[in-house]
């Protein structure tokens, strides 16, 4: 763990095959204008045409983490840089015998005939010409090797093989929140998917590494509150950490969530909300959106989908005044890492409360692959407002969308909606566009007050 | 008596790649290398460049004594391995000790052969398969005025260049064309023609049929009847797999020790690597294939079979792998080279640009690659290299391929990891 790096994206369907990153490489590497010294090589399929694929091909040194390269490298000259993950070439020591460029798949590392050596990328100490010259973000620096690398460095407090439903986020997002958590941590874990994967254990054994149990819908803010204040009586700073569905939250968990809310009781309250009781058989809960399918909200000759509108629940959160309010989303992770420091540290001294969209491909049927892009899509469409709240600060846009995508690209994704009529797709984007201006008001409210 | 439950006798590229294998599965389990040579790994394929002086001894180390305490990996030098029993799972070292073991991986490498020449026992002579051959021809180089290379494979020829390079009068017998297992009549031609313009006497189709001691030096009587001396004697005419210790071993062994697509031998708990291993041939049968990329491929798949790796991939066979610099060429060849079996169809597109100095041959067999060479017209082997070991169908891209086979190979390349 903790051994990623960052490294250069390519996207193919962006690239137009104008060569600018091959000019900016091979002024950069060999200070000359000569595209057939750069160290990246651009291909087009289309010239020779006959194979009937369009489009452009990439060859580049992937900087692999099991370099063959270095493996067939018989004088020690190549070296895979354990601090920047960049396979370093050694000029004094290669003896320009070639055999890397055997080992090479890629045609990443290769003769060079200028200079008569093998030259490969070196990502110009992180911060690539080619990335910087190209004018269609076809190359991409992607640095989120260092999330990766922060969080794969600590200790996995959950055991391994949890039983989540192939492609579901929720995995991922409790492991990573435990390990920031860290080991001094008592878990609440409520009847739901988290528990349902085996978080709480099975036949007398744990699923966790910390204390985790498993309160009952309604009592789980309750709970936490009263074990924080026996470990303060005892001296001890322990976090509370409650890692609830939405039905555990926005419905029957709610009245005790609203009392210790409206006590600022210190804990970390996480709502996964998957809009609806997935465990169980998919049935709707207070925050499945309007239009949904589902076992309780089917689609027939009467009723097409979820009636009734979602409940905003982080603002009804916000409005217990409670020290902090975010929403997050498994496809921003990032902003939910960022969002997940700061509740930490309030959970020391009063309610942080996270809630985080996580779809859900069984009970929303959507193809397991397809989760990432759905994610993505919430926030690009303003289905789904990324958004902080603090006392002092007041609410805070964390990733405003300035050109939102159409909901329907959003929802068209997703198999619980595709019975939508065009009314419904209309009243869903106008129920969109009501909640995000409302949001931005409150934004800006918020700035004025910020500079008055 | 000591244990180690992996066991590696050998301590070069085969044996460091089981060793990276094994650590990927197995953290803990006990790994022990011995190794007959004095020194911390090195490539024998990098003794031609301490021979010339470009590289010293202590720069061309592949594994340094860090590696081996952070990867718990105990390293025995001057341990020569001369006898193995699997029944008792141990093998004896020339010192004496005993070394148990619960796995053993045979990676001993070659020995050079010095063919049966009358006389040539008799007179001092160099190869080159260690670091203190390299050293001791290195220096020999520098005292001498001509020296005689039998034997024009990749060895001889690099060790003639140094010698040109170095001033001396050189003679290379070449019993039939340069580098035959890589390159066709015509390459072969050209890279014989580039040795010749930079003084080196090229002896084609010459054996030497006695040799004797004159002074210092020696008199090579060939099988023409000519006779010519020099000052040093270089011997480069193949290596032969370093199996003399299995004798009674029950292991069986037939040009090298024989194994499967896992490098197992014959034997339950032993594995053989690298240039000592007969393993399969990509064209069919077996082969042993001494050369660096065929021993990385052998090491890691033996590695990952002895620490039962689950995704452990069989051998998909050997084939002719190499590059070759030399003077101010570059050269390449994968595949079938030199010689092409007799009992298929080939598809042969050779084009030499003689006024650039430019050759490329492409064998195709059944719209496949099956070989590509080239002399100063640079294609990449390791993508030329894949695309052979996966048959890829070059059918509809033929044409593309024979004009611009690194442009297409690429492309290929990038759409199959794509």
């Amino acid at each position: 763990m903790g051994s990623s790096f960052n490294t250069i994206q390519f996207h193919a369907g962006r690239c137009d095959g104008c060569g600018d990153c091959m000019l900016a490489c091979a002024r950069a590497k060999s200070g000359i204008d000569d595209r057939s010294q750069s160290r990246i090589s651009i291909l087009a399929n289309d010239p020779f045409a006959r194979t009937g694929v369009g489009g452009y091909e990439l060859a580049l040194c992937r900087q692999c983490g099991d370099p063959k390269c270095v493996l067939e490298c018989p004088a020690g000259a190549l070296v895979k840089n354990a601090d920047n993950g960049v396979i370093d070439w050694d000029g004094d020591k290669c003896v320009d015998c070639l055999l890397c460029t055997v080992g090479c798949a890629y045609a990443g590392i290769t003769y060079a005939a200028a200079i008569g050596r093998v030259a490969k990328c070196d990502t110009c100490g992180g911060d690539p010409a080619c990335v910087r010259a190209c004018p269609h973000e076809a190359l991409e620096w992607r640095t989120t090797a260092k999330i990766y690398n922060e969080y794969g460095d600590r200790e996995d407090l959950f055991v391994r093989g949890l039983a989540g439903c192939q492609g579901c986020n929720s995995e991922l997002l409790i492991r990573h929140t435990l390990r920031k958590a860290g080991p001094e941590t008592v878990v609440a874990a409520p009847p739901g998917c988290i528990p349902g994967m085996g978080t709480v254990g099975f036949n007398g054994v744990t699923g966790c590494k910390v204390p985790i149990f498993h309160p009952l819908l309604t009592n789980t803010a309750s709970m936490l509150a009263g074990i924080k204040r026996q470990y303060n009586r005892v001296g001890r700073d322990v976090l509370m950490l409650a890692l609830a569905g939405d039905g555990g939250t926005a419905d029957a968990g709610f009245a005790s969530l609203s009392g210790a809310a409206g006590r600022d009781d210190p804990m970390l309250f996480i709502c996964v909300d998957n809009e609806g009781y997935m465990n169980t058989g998919m049935q709707a809960s207070g925050v499945t959106p309007y239009g949904s399918w589902t076992s309780t909200t089917p689609v027939g000759e009467r009723l097409h989908g979820e009636a009734a509108e979602a409940k905003d629940l982080p603002r009804i959160m916000m409005m217990h005044n409670c020290s902090y309010v975010a929403t997050a989303s498994t496809g921003f992770m990032e902003d939910y890492y960022d969002k997940l420091d700061k509740a930490i540290e309030v959970a020391k001294t009063g309610m942080a409360y996270l809630h985080v969209y996580t779809p859900c491909p069984t009970g929303w049927r959507i193809p397991p692959e397809n989760i990432s892009e759905v994610c993505r899509m919430q926030v690009r469409t303003n289905f789904v407002v990324l958004w902080e709240y603090t006392r002092e600060g007041g609410l805070r846009l964390t990733h405003p969308v300035d050109k939102p995508v159409p909901v329907e690209a959003y929802l068209k994704l997703i198999g619980k909606y595709k019975h939508l009529s065009a009314e419904q797709l209309a009243h869903i984007q106008h129920t969109v566009n009501d909640k995000v201006t409302s949001l931005q008001q409150m934004a800006r409210s918020a700035r004025k007050v910020e500079h008055a | 008596m000591a244990y180690s439950k992996y066991l590696i006798v050998g301590s070069s590229h085969a044996a460091l790649e089981a060793v990276t294998a094994i650590r990927l599965q197995d953290e803990g389990g006990s790994i022990t290398m011995l190794t007959r040579d004095s020194r911390l790994p090195y490539s024998p394929t990098i003794l031609p460049y301490i021979v010339s002086g470009r590289s010293r001894p202590d720069n061309v180390v592949l594994r340094d004594a860090a590696y081996f305490a952070q990867n718990r990996v105990e390293l025995q030098r001057n341990a020569e391995v001369v006898g193995v029993d699997p029944a008792l799972k141990s093998v004896r070292t020339a010192d004496g000790a005993i070394w148990t073991y619960d796995k053993l991986l045979l990676a001993t490498g070659g020995t050079p052969v010095v063919p049966a020449v009358p006389g040539l026992s008799d007179v001092r002579l160099h190869v080159l398969h260690t670091m203190d051959d390299a050293i001791a021809l290195r220096d020999a180089i520098g005292r001498a005025q001509s020296a005689i290379v039998l034997g024009a494979g990749l060895c001889g020829m690099h060790v003639a260049e140094n010698m040109a390079k170095a001033g001396l009068a050189v003679s290379v017998l070449v019993r039939s064309r340069p580098l035959r297992e890589y390159f066709s009549p015509r390459a072969g031609g050209m890279i014989q023609t580039a040795f010749a313009g930079n003084g080196a006497r090229m002896m084609m189709g010459r054996t030497p049929a006695a040799v004797e001691r004159r002074g210092d030096g020696c008199a090579v009587t060939l099988d023409n009847g000519e006779t010519i001396t020099a000052d040093l004697l270089m011997v480069g005419t193949g290596v032969t797999p370093a199996m003399a210790y299995l004798a009674g071993s029950g292991v069986e062994t037939g040009r090298g020790i024989l194994v499967d697509d896992r490098m197992r031998t014959s034997v339950a708990d032993v594995w053989a690597a690298g240039d000592v291993a007969e393993a399969r041939s990509f064209w069919g049968g077996t082969a042993v294939n001494g050369i660096l990329p065929g021993a990385v491929e052998h090491g890691r798949i033996a590695g990952a079979d002895m620490a039962d790796d689950a995704v452990v991939r069989d051998f998909p066979g050997a084939m002719s792998l190499n590059t070759y610099h030399y003077f101010e060429h570059h050269s390449v060849s994968v595949g079938l080279g030199g010689q092409l079996p007799d009992d298929a169809d080939f598809d042969i597109d050779e084009q030499v640009d003689a006024a650039r100095g430019k050759y490329r041959r492409i064998v195709m067999r059944e719209g496949r690659l099956v070989g590509i060479s080239s002399i100063d017209d640079f294609v990449d082997p390791g993508v030329m290299w894949q695309l052979i070991l996966r048959r890829t169908d070059l059918s509809p891209c033929k044409a593309d391929f024979l004009a611009h086979p690194q442009a297409t190979g690429r492309r290929l390349m990038s759409q199959l990891w794509r």
